[in-house]
């Protein structure tokens, strides 16, 4: 473990320590609602930081830019936009939420860099389609290397740790990069593509033990076009039960990530291999809990779960609450922000819950 | 005898086939090699391609046969720095020995390409994932075992680790991993018949006298299996085996395989000291390998008078073909020297 902590070093970057314009994701609010808002809260109430949230963000056009419905010129034009709203906040350091656009603006920048004449064509191609003008980010920063940064002084706060009361050992985390995290560009993330630490940074600092298998580097099986075009999508739940059959033996106790559609399909497709093949990855034919980096960290900081949005997983999180003795009333599970009771969603087959 | 001395750098196989020829025509030789004993990367070997030659004996003739008087050998020292004063050549040393000869030949060879610069092939990180350096050495033991003391199984070697890899800058080949591969396959095989023994490669460079023999035998006798295909990833399975993952690019199939011991093929390249050296006296060329006048002029021969080169500090050779460069070399020394005042 010395050599890969060596390796691991090598893969440092540049993480802006405050003032950030933050982007939200597209889908990341319908699949894990309370993260984005985890995140925030973490960041101005916890570590005392200033980020902006601006309601006028949009796409950075990543899901059509990679299945080939968005030209480049289009994508660079409108990361140009998403920039010139930076701007007017009058901040510089760009962190968007989702993977997908963090590999996005990490091209559009890469390809300024070598192509100025690019550059220059999306000024004016914004200037013609909106009026505005735009200067490029000093630093983009994922908000996990925000996480991941910070993740000595979050300790100091946090009221559970990644162990289990039971035992006392620490709790075995699998842990799932997003592909566009590090493996479009290596050195724009913490550790580099084979081996990346934003994640098991974080699980290490905070008492858990990470599950070094063999298909932990494999796709989560979202792969875009392999679930966006519906006939393909055998291939995304194949990827997926691959990794699911490889991280078994070791027994996880959850599943974290740091891609919006890697904690989804992660958790969704377990749910889908269950009710097609009677199959699940767990002991107790329940599954394994797919919770994303800001659930994960909220959950310790004694956040609510209710609060962050453990219950619109698919997986139910119970058992690993349990195992950390995370504190949680069930009767409030399906109560929304109103007091009114939800309803409760119909119960899956064969995925117990 | 001669009065005109000559300063070699490197003890291994080229440094002392240079060495004794030199010597054997009465000239005066201070062979300079910084391990406490001379040999070079022999001294890891069990046997040599294609012949299976015993590697001790062939160290132990190459250096008997320098014990003569007018070779003067310094182990244990390393050079450090190599000017040009007039006509004379001056090296010092680490521990500040100071040497002045007519004529410098370079002989400081290569290093082993390392291997944890290849992170996805898991070297230093998994166990059961050893270099072919390593391999050699427990040969010479007598046994291959995986870490857990089973016999392997199943055995992967793979070919071209730090070799024709723009990830890791050596677009070069080096020469000899297919012929060597093959030789610790059939090691292996001789050691463990009833065990499997695959090797992954690009494409197999058996262009040496009795190379293509030797891999023909190797699938003929010894069961071998080729497979046309880099490794992408390697990784430790929950029952410490390494688990594969390649493409069969004959086939154009996907690949996963498990293995109980996978042995990278580590490639050549430049020393440090060949590094350093050819640095100080501007004649550092590709990959940081000693530049000589050019292939198609004087491979032996440097820009600066009286500074020559053999062996591998100027590209990966095999052990044959090194020998005969030292000797190419050591002729070339001869014909300067009677050349200068």
């Amino acid at each position: 473990m010395e050599i890969k902590k060596q390796y691991w070093n090598e893969y440092q970057k540049e993480i802006a320590q405050d003032d950030y314009f933050y982007e939200r994701s597209c889908i990341r609010q319908t699949f894990f609602p309370g993260s984005e808002a985890t995140f925030l809260k973490i960041l101005r109430e916890e570590l005392g930081k200033k980020i902006v949230d601006d309601p006028k963000i949009h796409t950075c056009t990543g899901i059509g830019y990679h299945s080939d419905i968005v030209p480049f010129d289009t994508t660079m034009a409108i990361c140009a936009r998403l920039f010139s709203l930076m701007n007017g906040a009058g901040l510089k350091n760009y962190v968007p939420s989702c993977v997908t656009s963090f590999g996005i603006f990490n091209e559009v920048l890469e390809t300024w860099k070598h192509h100025p004449e690019e550059l220059e064509k999306t000024r004016e191609n914004l200037r013609k389609a909106t009026g505005r003008e735009f200067e490029v980010p000093e630093n983009i920063a994922h908000p996990s290397d925000i996480i991941y940064n910070f993740r000595k002084e979050l300790k100091l706060k946090m009221k559970y740790s990644l162990v289990n009361k039971e035992t006392g050992n620490p709790l075995k985390v699998v842990e799932h990069i997003g592909c566009h995290y590090s493996k479009i560009f290596s050195e724009k993330s913490i550790g580099g593509t084979e081996f990346p630490h934003v994640l098991a940074g974080m699980i290490e600092e905070w008492g858990g033990e990470v599950v070094d298998y063999p298909e932990r580097r494999h796709c989560c099986g979202f792969g875009f076009r392999n679930y966006l075009v519906m006939a393909n999508r055998g291939y995304s739940v194949a990827n997926s039960r691959k990794k699911f059959e490889s991280m078994k033996p070791y027994k996880p106790d959850f599943i974290v990530s740091n891609c919006p559609g890697c904690a989804m399909f992660m958790d969704r497709w377990q749910y889908t291999i269950a009710e097609m093949e009677d199959i699940t990855y767990d002991d107790k034919g329940k599954g394994i809990p797919v919770l994303t980096y800001e659930e994960m960290t909220g959950m310790l900081l004694g956040y609510n779960p209710w609060d962050i949005g453990m219950q619109v997983h698919q997986v139910q999180t119970e058992s690993l609450l349990d195992k950390i003795g995370i504190e949680y009333d069930p009767q409030d599970k399906y109560v929304g922000v109103s007091g009114t009771f939800l309803g409760e969603p119909e119960k899956p087959t064969n995925l117990g819950v | 005898m001669s009065e005109k001395k000559i300063i070699i750098i490197g003890g291994g196989p080229a440094g002392l086939e240079a060495a004794y020829h030199l010597a054997r025509q009465n000239y005066n030789v201070v062979l300079f090699e910084k391990d406490s004993e001379t040999g070079g990367h022999i001294k890891k070997d069990l046997r040599l391609f294609p012949d299976f030659a015993d590697a001790s004996q062939v160290r132990k003739e190459l250096s008997d046969r320098i014990i003569q008087p007018n070779i003067e050998i310094k182990t244990g020292i390393c050079i450090n720095e190599l000017v040009q004063e007039g006509n004379q050549w001056c090296v010092k040393s680490d521990n500040n020995t100071v040497v002045y000869g007519d004529a410098v030949l370079l002989a400081t060879g290569f290093e082993t390409f390392d291997a944890r610069r290849k992170e996805e092939l898991g070297y230093g990180i998994y166990n059961n994932i050893i270099t072919s350096v390593e391999f050699e050495e427990k040969l010479k033991e007598g046994k291959i075992l995986t870490t857990e003391g089973n016999t392997p199984q199943r055995i992967a070697f793979l070919n071209c680790v730090g070799s024709r890899d723009e990830k890791t800058g050596n677009h070069y080949c080096s020469r000899v991993c297919c012929v060597n591969g093959v030789k610790l396959a059939i090691s292996f095989k001789e050691l463990y018949p009833s065990s499997e023994a695959y090797l992954f490669y690009i494409d197999m460079r058996m262009n040496g006298q009795q190379y293509e023999e030797l891999y023909r035998t190797s699938q003929q006798k010894y069961g071998v299996t080729f497979i046309r295909g880099r490794i992408s990833e390697a990784a430790a399975t929950f029952d410490h085996k390494i688990q594969l993952k390649s493409e069969d690019t004959l086939a154009g199939l996907p690949l996963k395989i498990t293995v109980d011991l996978l042995v990278l093929m580590v490639g050549m390249e430049s020393s440090l000291s060949t590094k350093l050296l050819a640095g100080q006296n501007d004649i550092r060329g590709n990959y940081g390998f000693a530049e000589s006048l050019g292939l198609n002029r004087s491979d032996y021969r440097t820009k600066k008078e009286g500074l020559f080169l053999a062996g591998t500090c100027k590209r990966p050779l095999s052990f044959q073909e090194t020998i005969a460069d030292a000797g190419a070399a050591a002729v070339q020394i001869m014909d300067y020297l009677k050349s200068i005042k």
